[in-house]
């Protein structure tokens, strides 16, 4: 008999929903108990919604438990690991039984994820047994020469994973042409888009697989150093990470003479960020390594040329380089078999906002934006109405209901507006205001703007100031045109990313919600009822008891009425705070 | 008192004196107090040999280089769209009650500084915040200050 394998969760999402109180349990119990079974941990299988997970694997199969605290915890050890009786009502997943979380899996195909959640992320053998550095062997046995495996890439199709989509085989090739005593190639861990998440989850889930598509990229165009740029936000994906780069040039897959190629000498270190998020942006990335501000530089000269302390670089994101190892090990052809024709292989998203699954999948690209939320998410919380999702973060666009079909591939949705961007998909409903959601990702570029430009630096200030003026009930007209126009002007004269996209959410909303504007704008009326400055509060005579809560909680004093009688809110000097309505017990608070 | 000059001694030991040593010292320093005060800045000038406006441009850029006095526990709520959507307003209302300051301030007995941050990459799991290096998801108001009181009591 195979000894059954229990194996917890403990990715940083399922560690602070309780991962490691359950997994202490169930240590405890395997000890004082002296049961018979191999408790392992692993990261994110990208069902945060059901963390603390537990998978148990024993000669039947495979059953994944979802939602375990220390109660089931015992419950499933006793259960199922003693008693070989599985507890269903906790099942999430098995290909035994069919489960109300079957739809998140369906549909999913995992490349980039292909381990997480699968192994230890600490442990080398887990990594090695699935496949893990087979790629990087086969080059150094089969001496499968540089130009080939750049050509390999290319013909995957495989485009870059961090935002900008260019295809990440013809930058190789660039750095490669690039002639110089030293390279380097540099991993971009620095993920701030605001709804975004997916790096995080694969450093933490999968660090070797970022690190052998680093060496393979080092030996493609030739590099001698190597940097991971991880932000300083993510601790335990730094950590995973400095003990994946140990057990690798233990191993011998850095170092010099790697797996006997004479003359490929390769280290990578990790360089924390220190919060700022235009460290993201490749050249900013690079000043900040080189330890200065992290400003943006004008490009030409590109990375690939002129980089790193001016030496040709390549530089790709922490999902670009995972795929790598799986590309060279099933062909390109394999790789290229899913998405559509200009959008090769898969993406992963991270899901959040108002949709039931909030978590991460990996779907093949050309799959529809309905299908993601409504079937692998689940739908939207509370079945509310969905209204809009933002895709890319501050530098994308919403895309709205009615081009809810549109396939994700980087053409259809630039078509939209929006990005494809890193991944981050925030879902929107009907209660979600959309000139505050433009808002908000303009308070967030407004203030992580470097403020080398005078455009993004003081534009994106006063489009943040009339957005939040509308917001405010103090909207005028003629604001729509202005934030058209500074956009506008915004983009074109802004170096980086960040300046030549923060417009995009605004311009996306205005083009899909004007007359949510022109409601804020012309009538005062927040038709969301989020903007609390533009609600309405009135007594429904009715309902009121005359309790006096209401009169007593109002910071303002402007509820009048005696006890017993009927409370009436004076209009005039009435801040919409919004008190009345949440101390109300007997639903007598209007709003509109 | 953290001793500054050692921490700058041992962070040169493995970084070097090299311009790309800055950011890593400046950490090595923050780690330990939480922020730079203009001594150590110029502390780490002189080592560097670099002018100590230098140090302190690079190191305002970035946020986590505090270069203003912080608390013991530096608490950031993410302020984002996702945590705002699911109630960030609540829990730092809820904490400035508790803490008696604004964010961005600092309690009088210097042991809890107040901040809102730019995303934390939390965003299925808000509202979020950060106590020094600890990540605390799905708060609510009440979690916020049970998770507080416990700080103070520690
Ligand atoms: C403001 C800004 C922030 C960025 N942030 C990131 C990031 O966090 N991660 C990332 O991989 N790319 C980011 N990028 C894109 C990078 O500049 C670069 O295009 C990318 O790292 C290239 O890798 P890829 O080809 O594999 O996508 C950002 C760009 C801009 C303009």
């Amino acid at each position: 008999m195979e000894t059954t394998k229990v194996i917890v969760g403990l990715g940083s999402c399922g560690i602070a929903a309780g991962g490691n109180k359950v997994y202490n349990k169930i240590k405890e119990m395997k000890e004082l108990e002296n049961i018979d079974f191999i408790l392992d941990k692993t990261s994110c299988v990208g069902m945060c919604f059901r963390e603390p997970l537990v998978e148990i694997i024993d000669e039947t199969g495979a059953y994944l438990y979802g939602d375990i605290d220390e109660k089931k915890a015992i419950e499933i050890i006793d259960q199922h690991v003693q008693k070989l009786t599985p507890v269903k009502e906790y099942i999430v997943h098995s290909d035994l039984y069919e489960t109300r979380d079957d739809n998140f899996f369906k549909g999913q195909v995992k490349i980039a994820l292909r381990d997480c959640g699968f192994i230890n992320p600490e442990n080398l053998d887990e990594y090695e047994a699935r496949n893990g550095y087979v790629a990087l062997k086969n080059i150094a046995e089969k001496g499968i020469s540089q130009e080939d495996i750049i050509q390999n890439v290319l013909d995957s199709g495989l485009r870059g994973r961090g935002g900008g989509g260019f295809p990440t085989g013809l930058k190789w090739r660039f750095a490669l042409n690039s002639e110089a005593d030293e390279k380097y190639v540099i991993c971009n861990a620095d993920e701030g888009d605001p709804g975004a998440f997916m790096d995080r989850s694969l450093l933490e889930g999968d660090p070797h697989a970022v690190i052998e598509g680093m060496i393979i990229a080092a030996f493609a165009i030739g590099a001698t150093g190597g940097v991971i740029y991880c932000r300083a936000e993510y601790p335990l994906a730094i950590d995973r990470l400095n003990i994946a780069l140990e057990q690798a040039r233990k191993a011998g897959y850095l170092g010099s003479d790697i797996l006997g190629i004479t003359g490929f000498n390769l280290d990578i270190y990790v360089k924390e960020g220190a919060g700022a998020f235009v460290c993201g942006e490749e050249t900013a990335l690079m000043a900040s390594v080189e330890g200065k501000r992290g400003m943006p530089n004008k490009r030409p000269p590109f990375p690939a040329e002129a980089g790193l302390w001016g030496k040709p670089t390549n530089i790709n994101n922490v999902e670009t380089f995972a795929n790598i190892p799986w590309i060279i090990v099933n062909g390109p052809d394999a790789y290229a078999a899913y998405g559509t024709e200009k959008s090769k292989g898969t993406k992963v998203f991270a899901l959040t906002g108002k949709i039931k699954n909030g978590g991460l999948v990996e779907v093949p690209m050309g799959i529809t934006i309905r299908e993601v939320i409504f079937n692998l998410g689940g739908g939207i919380q509370d079945d509310k109405r969905f209204k809009a999702v933002q895709l890319g973060g501050p530098s994308g666009g919403c895309i709205p209901e009615h081009l809810i079909d549109t396939p994700i591939d980087y053409d259809s949705v630039n078509a939209t507006g929006a990005i494809m961007g890193s991944g981050g998909m925030v879902v929107m409903d009907e209660t979600t205001c959309m000139v505050d959601m433009a808002r908000f990702f303009l308070d967030f570029t407004q203030k992580e703007s470097c403020g080398k430009c005078t455009f993004c630096r003081i534009g994106t200030k006063r489009m943040l100031e009339i957005l939040t003026r509308i917001c405010n009930a103090e909207g005028e007209e003629g604001d729509i045109e202005k934030l058209e126009e500074l956009a506008y002007h915004i983009k074109d004269a802004s170096l980086c990313g960040l300046g030549q996209t923060a417009p995009n959410p605004v311009l996306t909303t205005i083009r899909y919600f004007r007359d949510e504007y022109e409601a804020h704008i012309r009538d005062k009326k927040c038709p969301a009822k989020s903007c609390k400055k533009l609600l309405t509060y009135e007594v429904i005579p009715e309902m009121c008891t005359g309790c006096t809560v209401c009169a007593k909680n109002c910071p303002v004093d402007t509820i009048r009425g005696a006890r017993k009688e009927l409370h009436f809110i004076e209009q005039d000097k009435c801040t919409h705070c919004g008190v009345c309505f949440s101390k109300c017990k007997f639903d007598a608070i209007r709003v509109y | 008192m953290a001793d500054v000059q050692k921490i700058i001694g041992d962070a040169v030991k493995v970084h070097g004196t090299e311009r790309k040593a800055l950011m890593p010292i400046l950490q090595a320093i923050v780690q330990e107090k939480n922020y730079l005060s203009d001594e150590d800045m110029i502390s780490v000038a002189n080592v560097l040999d670099l002018s100590s406006a230098e140090v302190f441009g690079t190191a305002s850029f970035y946020t986590f280089l505090d270069t203003e006095e912080r608390g013991e526990y530096v608490v950031r709520v993410c302020k984002t769209i996702s945590c705002h959507m699911a109630g960030k307003d609540e829990v730092i209302n809820a904490l400035e009650k508790n803490l008696k300051i604004k964010a961005g301030e600092t309690t009088v007995d210097k042991k809890f500084t107040l901040l809102t941050a730019n995303c934390l990459g939390w965003c299925h799991k808000g509202p979020v915040m950060l106590v020094n290096d600890e990540v605390y998801p799905e708060l609510t108001p009440q979690k916020a200050v049970e998770i507080i009181q416990e700080h103070k009591n520690r």
